[in-house]
């Protein structure tokens, strides 16, 4: 008896997909039930959250936690705008600059000869396993010693080599054909050009891709503001949240604490949705040879 | 004489081009490679000079003892916690979250390719939100869960239930703090790791799985065996090396649940942590830079495996 070869990406609904369904959608179901809960708490008011047993869904939901958390604010001496100013700032910058430094980079390492480029790749190979922390120490005595405590560049600077991004970047423009640039070099046109006008729009998945990762870190990273700013007014957004919430166990903050999270985590899942299909297209060039 | 001429022009333009090209080159990869030298080669070299000194942040440092190999025998001779909790901590947590977390990836990629594209754009979405919540989420909504006073949701559903006489100290108690450090982390591990392994999975040839059932392989195992996972190599290499990342990066959320660094009687502190509770709390920075190292070394041994079983044989 012969076996039904697998059927990848099927067109159509058939039975044989029912065992599937069956573990994947419960399974899908718990994985965002802490993102259910959070909204649920961050609507929640006061008397449902002192309420015991505590109930999982919301019943009268209110936007009053979101009104503490903008009004607690001001009690720190800086208001919260400043703090997400700072942090919408730095931001953009960020992914600007690692998305410029990335495609330069990755265009140099993909279409152009160069002593110690295939050593450079492998090294940036290694790196995709970085772990930032390890090294925090050094890290920390590096900056200090460049004299970048303190000013909001650090904000930015120290993490916008990115290998992850490098990698992704370069695998993708490997797919543009070389005969595109050479035919562009024949009518004239400089690295520059070749980069802005061939290279960057053939490669917007995985710019795109480059750009979600950069702003799951960077928006999320309280590290700067924790370790190297002193002055309020320069610290970020997250690092503010994190401060209100590290009040341990206080049922009363507990409402604002979830409105804070939410705050911070739905960016990132609108602008997930949003590309979706472009970072799934970067990851079919994704593998590691 | 024309000729000779133009070619020598030509020649000298060649040469002109070449070292634009040249200039052009280095000015694309420079930024780059300033900034990953200044802040990632450059900290590790460090870190494995500062290992052989004795630095207090105050005084300039000076070489150790023992042939500046002091810091190393401390810590393989001296530091108990380090063996008695430290390092089996830290074995588990990653061998729970890497390779677990990537086999639970692999499959979940697996089962989804197996399901029409509509769906399967809602459940991977569903699957990888957890993984792009970042910290600041898990430590409030998972303490908040596990809570161990009576406001915490899955306490209150025990009691509830009469299947527990009292609420558990889930995140105080020793007992407990490491197992639900390993399920945070495999409830966050679907990152781009799984996104790539789905991509990996929908990209193999389907002719071979016809070609396969031919050549007789009879079930759905072998098919993965020995179609599946042979076609998508570099992407498993790929989620690999992430779910390895992943997992020694993750090794926040310990002193994150419980609020104390070391984490109560050391029951979740991972290396991680050791390194930071020597360097930023008690200035020890020869000490903890030695401990990086070996930190380190041990990525390296994972990433090591990871390349032996998926790698591309030269």
């Amino acid at each position: 008896m012969s076996l039904k070869a697998m059927q990848v990406n099927p067109k159509s609904f058939d039975k044989s997909q029912l065992k599937f369904y069956a573990i994947l959608l419960p399974l899908s179901f718990f994985m965002i039930l802490p993102v259910v809960y959070t909204f649920s708490s961050a609507l929640k008011p006061l008397d449902e959250l002192f309420l015991f047993p505590p109930r999982f869904l919301v019943q009268k939901p209110t936007l009053q936690n979101f009104n503490d958390l903008f009004r607690a604010a001001t009690t720190t001496g800086v208001p919260m705008s400043r703090y997400l100013f700072n942090s919408i700032l730095i931001t953009v910058l960020f992914i600007t600059a690692t998305i410029v430094i990335t495609t330069s980079t990755g265009y140099a390492l993909s279409k152009k000869e160069y002593r110690g480029k295939r050593l450079m790749f492998r090294i940036n190979q290694t790196a995709l396993m970085f772990v930032a922390i390890a090294v925090a120490i050094p890290r920390y005595l590096i900056i200090d010693g460049l004299g970048m405590n303190d000013s909001w560049i650090v904000h930015v600077i120290p993490y916008l080599a990115m290998p992850v991004g490098l990698f992704l970047v370069k695998q993708f423009i490997d797919q543009v054909p070389d005969e595109l640039i050479e035919a562009a070099k024949i009518d004239g046109a400089n690295d520059w050009n070749i980069l802005f006008k061939i290279i960057i729009p053939l490669v917007k998945p995985a710019l795109a891709t480059v750009a979600i990762l950069a702003f799951q870190f960077i928006w999320n990273s309280s590290e700067s503001s924790n370790i190297y700013i002193i002055t309020e007014t320069k610290k970020t957004f997250v690092f503010y949240l994190s401060t209100l919430t590290n009040v341990q166990n206080s049922v009363a903050g507990a409402g604002m604490q979830a409105a804070a999270t939410l705050i911070m985590f739905l960016p990132n899942l609108i602008i997930f949705i949003f590309m979706q299909s472009r970072v799934m297209d970067t990851m079919s060039h994704s593998g590691i040879k | 004489m024309q000729n000779a001429q133009d070619l020598e022009l030509l020649k000298r333009q060649r040469a002109k081009d070449k070292r634009n090209d040249k200039i052009a080159t280095a000015l694309l990869v420079l930024p780059y490679i300033l900034l990953f030298s200044t802040f990632i080669i450059i900290p590790v070299l460090f870190s494995f000079i500062l290992s052989f000194t004795y630095f207090d942040l105050i005084q300039t440092p000076r070489i150790a003892d023992l042939y500046g190999l002091y810091n190393y025998v401390m810590l393989f001779t001296q530091d108990s916690n380090f063996f008695k909790y430290v390092l089996p901590n830290t074995f588990t947590f990653a061998l729970a979250v890497g390779p677990g977390g990537y086999i639970f990836a692999f499959v979940m990629a697996w089962m989804l390719s197996q399901i029409q594209a509509k769906p399967r754009k809602y459940i991977s979405l569903a699957l990888y939100t957890p993984s792009m919540v970042g910290p600041l989420f898990i430590t409030v909504v998972w303490r908040a869960l596990f809570s161990g006073d009576t406001s915490g949701y899955i306490n209150s559903i025990l009691l509830k239930n009469d299947w527990v006489d009292e609420a558990i100290q889930f995140l105080q108690s020793p007992e407990w703090l490491l197992r639900i450090m390993i399920f945070v982390s495999l409830w966050s591990s679907m990152g781009i790791g799984f996104l790539a392994m789905l991509a990996g999975v929908l990209n193999v040839d389907k002719t071979l799985y016809e070609a396969g059932a031919v050549d007789g392989i009879k079930n759905r195992f072998q098919e993965i065996i020995y179609i599946t996972i042979p076609q998508m190599k570099p992407q498993m290499l790929f989620g690999a090396v992430m779910a390895i990342v992943g997992s020694f990066n993750t090794g926040y959320i310990g002193v994150a649940l419980s609020g104390a660094n070391p984490t109560p009687q050391y029951s979740g502190q991972l290396i991680i942590n050791h390194i930071e509770d020597y360097g930023f709390i008690r200035y020890e920075m020869g000490y903890a830079a030695a401990i990086s190292v070996l930190l380190l070394l041990i990525i390296l041994l994972f990433n090591k495996v990871a390349y032996m079983l998926f790698g591309e044989k030269d």
